[in-house]
């Protein structure tokens, strides 16, 4: 079989994969799932396209950095902000003494600020034979000053809504986080398992083992803010230390030791800039640059359709493909598109078409000097091949020092827009190499080229 | 045929006049730079209409609040944008306040920016050290890539001069803008220089790319007349894919996406035409200059032979 078939059933493959993933889906709809890759495929949006708020958070002036430190922090505040019930929210580490932590569709700085400044209070509380799933929203008789003398008949539940019932029950804090240390992850000799060893102040021992002594297969629960994390159960008396199992990975079980080892933030951090950008302003930016692109786009079509001829119909038709298997990248990666990464984009649209252009440009020139059309066609590829190459690998060193530049300073506009230059010139050199030749050479062979020399513009 | 390079003094001396100029005001006025550089506060809200406080009501609340430096700008019809030092979160949230006061109903806030004075410390420092190490990159490859072409070296450094020359006027664009439309320069201006860059640079390439290629095949000809011939044969390409396409998605970004993007389009407009002239007109011009030696008959009297 003709390799240029081959080459076709290739793209019209790549085509339907890229329809499908492209498609808009319904919130909540199913992805795509390959191990432990997992992709909603809706495509994620940035703050300034959505609306919401951005901080950037550092240690005060002059004070050591310590990156583990900050990586810590970050986890707890996301842990912390996830648990207040607000979704979506992100923190990471950005640059070299940053702390970005964005919350979609969320404005009200005074909330996020109290987040951030909160201390975190960890406690141990028993909660006899009920087991209190993670989340759960607990009273515990911590700080208050009358002690709560609980009816043990009374024995609390908790519906499937999550809530305690009784709802006015009232648990008994054994112990605060301030009194345990020395907590660590590590994997038991025996089961495989992650476990949680942790050591408890020496003050605090003997309370500790006298209580757990007493109460062997109770639950006690790790709460952080009054809200449950884990709940495991007593298995022994427990003498200066004990470990906390359960069906951990190692994600949830660092975690977990984050949470123990720092209730509080292990660094002091303060609010060093902030941004709110309104959901109307982020729909209006949305609407307005799609609608701008969208009459681009048409411009562009109908250009490369009048001049160009029937090379120009192909180009769109490669335009196209190289568009959707973009997009479609950006929502496998998945990129968050704000307005520099739209910018970026556009701008390798540009290259892509500059390719194409290039490659015709030489074919009219190739035409012009008595090829035939096949001859024109394979020649005008091979002359433009050396300048769409160097032009693009030019562009894609720079997208690459952009990129290193942007990380590093926590700039994430830069990053955005290196990023998805950079994805996007990649793509539209192979658009170039792989369809438009390809879509061309099966044009020619299916119609009689002589007799149409003026579909090729020549 | 068509003699461009002929006139090559002649382009040199249009691109000084439009760069001098913008680059005078620019160090007149100062660079507009935004609260992303300097720190600040900024807040756009919009009011209902027919309830657009005036400009000194504005003022005398921020006053009021000891905030004495509030810049007030009015954009489309209903919409300000304010510009001040730093507020806390209380003199922000009484601000608004009193602003919903004056307007009787309540406001969209539509952006509110703080940024603490040393976030932009350092920020064009290191944009210019990535910039740097960028072009010397690309001087590499450029070199690299044409190691095929006596002096590759200096193709590389010509791409490089006239990509200056692009970053040059679109400074001189921000003076101007900066004078007549009260342009800032924010972290979106800097994307869409770092933007003019790699292009600029992506388009002298392909022009470069003929010179190249004719170089092989017209190996008795005169440097001066391979050029001119290469530039012109790669006229058509320059002119479809910037001016036809490229400028057609800037010019509808320009005109139909939304005041945000406006600033930044223009620039995009411009930089990016720019980087497509000065390939033309610039960074060929100068492979001519650089191969002829022209510097030494700079400063006689005796008239050029050209």
């Amino acid at each position: 079989m003709d390799r240029r078939y081959i080459n076709f059933i290739f793209i019209l493959v790549l085509v339907a994969a890229i329809i499908w993933i492209d498609l808009p889906r319904a919130e909540g709809a199913a992805g795509i799932k390959i191990g432990t890759f997992e992709r909603t495929l809706n495509p994620v949006l940035g703050l300034d396209l959505r609306g919401g708020m951005q901080v950037l958070l550092a240690p005060p002036e002059g004070s050591d950095i310590d990156k583990q430190a900050l990586e810590d922090a970050a986890l707890t505040l996301e842990n912390r902000a996830n648990g207040l019930g607000v979704s979506e929210v992100v923190f990471q580490v950005a640059g070299e003494k940053y702390i970005l932590g964005e919350f979609p569709g969320l404005t009200n700085t005074e909330e996020v600020i109290a987040t951030v400044k909160q201390t975190g209070l960890l406690e141990f509380v028993d909660a006899g034979n009920t087991y209190l799933p993670d989340g759960t929203l607990i009273t515990t008789d911590h700080g208050l000053t009358e002690p709560v003398i609980n009816d043990p008949a009374i024995v609390p539940v908790v519906n499937s809504e999550g809530v305690v019932e009784p709802a006015d029950y009232v648990f008994h804090t054994v112990m605060l986080g301030s009194e345990i240390e020395n907590v660590s992850v590590e994997v038991d000799q025996v089961t495989g398992t992650f476990i949680i060893p942790f050591e408890v102040t020496a003050d605090s021992t003997k309370m500790f083992r006298e209580y757990t002594a007493a109460n062997i297969n109770k639950n006690l629960a790790i709460v952080l803010d009054k809200r449950v994390i884990s709940c495991p159960t007593i298995q022994g008396a427990l003498d200066g230390g004990g470990q906390i199992s359960g069906n951990f990975t190692s994600e949830t079980a660092n975690n977990l030791a984050v949470t123990l080892r720092y209730g509080r933030l292990p660094v002091a951090l303060e609010v060093v800039e902030s941004r709110i950008i309104g959901p109307t302003l982020g729909e209006d930016s949305l609407s307005k640059s799609l609608l701008a692109g969208a009459i681009g786009f048409s411009i562009v079509i109908l250009f490369m359709t009048i001049y160009y001829r029937l090379p120009g119909v192909v180009a769109v038709f490669s335009i196209a493909i190289y568009a959707g298997l973009t997009f479609a990248l950006f929502k496998l990666i998945p990129v968050t598109l704000t307005l520099p990464s739209i910018a970026g984009f556009l701008l390798s649209t540009g290259s892509a078409l500059d390719a194409n252009i290039l490659i015709f440009e030489r074919l009219k020139e190739e035409l012009r000097n008595g090829r035939t059309l096949q001859q024109a066609i394979d020649l005008g590829w091979k002359r433009a091949w050396p300048s769409i190459r160097d032009s693009n690998i030019a562009t894609i060193i720079t997208s690459i020092i952009l990129f290193w530049f942007g990380s590093a300073f926590g700039a994430s506009i830069v990053k955005g827009f290196a990023l998805t230059l950079a994805l996007g010139v990649g793509v539209s050199l192979f658009t170039a190499i792989v369809v438009t030749r390809n879509f061309l050479s099966i044009v020619i062979k299916l119609i009689n080229p002589a007799r149409h020399q003026k579909w090729f513009g020549a | 045929m068509l003699n461009i390079l002929g006139k090559r003094y002649i382009f040199f001396a249009i691109s000084f006049l439009i760069i001098i100029p913008g680059l005078i005001m620019l160090g007149i006025n100062g660079m507009p730079l935004s609260i992303d550089f300097k720190g600040g506060t900024l807040l756009e809200v919009q009011f209902p209409s027919n309830a657009l406080p005036s400009t000194e009501q504005v003022k005398d609340i921020y006053d009021g609040l000891g905030v004495k430096d509030a810049q007030i700008q009015t954009t489309e019809d209903t919409v300000l944008i304010i510009r001040s030092s730093v507020l806390s979160d209380t003199v922000r949230l009484d601000i608004l306040e009193q602003l919903t006061a004056l307007a009787g109903s309540e406001l969209v806030i539509r952006k509110a920016d703080t940024v603490g004075p040393s976030i932009g410390e350092g920020v064009t420092e290191r944009a210019l050290q990535a910039v740097g190490l960028a072009a010397l990159a690309i001087v590499l490859y450029i070199t690299f890539a044409f190691r095929g072409v006596p002096h590759a070296f200096r193709y590389g450094v010509c791409a490089i001069i006239a990509m200056i020359h692009d970053v040059l006027i679109v400074l001189a664009l921000t003076g101007y803008g900066a004078r007549l439309f009260g342009w800032q320069v924010d972290s979106l201006y800097l994307t869409a220089v770092l933007t003019v860059i790699g292009f600029s640079v992506q388009d002298k390439i392909v022009v470069f790319d003929r010179i190249r290629e004719n170089n092989t095949i017209y190996r008795k000809l005169e440097f001066e007349k391979l050029a001119n011939h290469s530039i012109v044969q790669t006229l058509q390409r320059s002119i479809n894919t910037q001016l036809m396409t490229v400028e057609f998605f800037l010019l509808s970004l320009a005109l139909f996406g939304g005041v945000t993007l406006r600033e930044f389009a223009v620039i995009l407009l411009v930089g990016l035409f720019s980087g497509t002239y000065s390939s033309i007109f610039i960074a060929a011009p100068l492979l001519v200059v650089w191969e002829n030696q022209e510097w030494k008959t700079w400063f006689r009297r005796t008239p050029k032979t050209a």
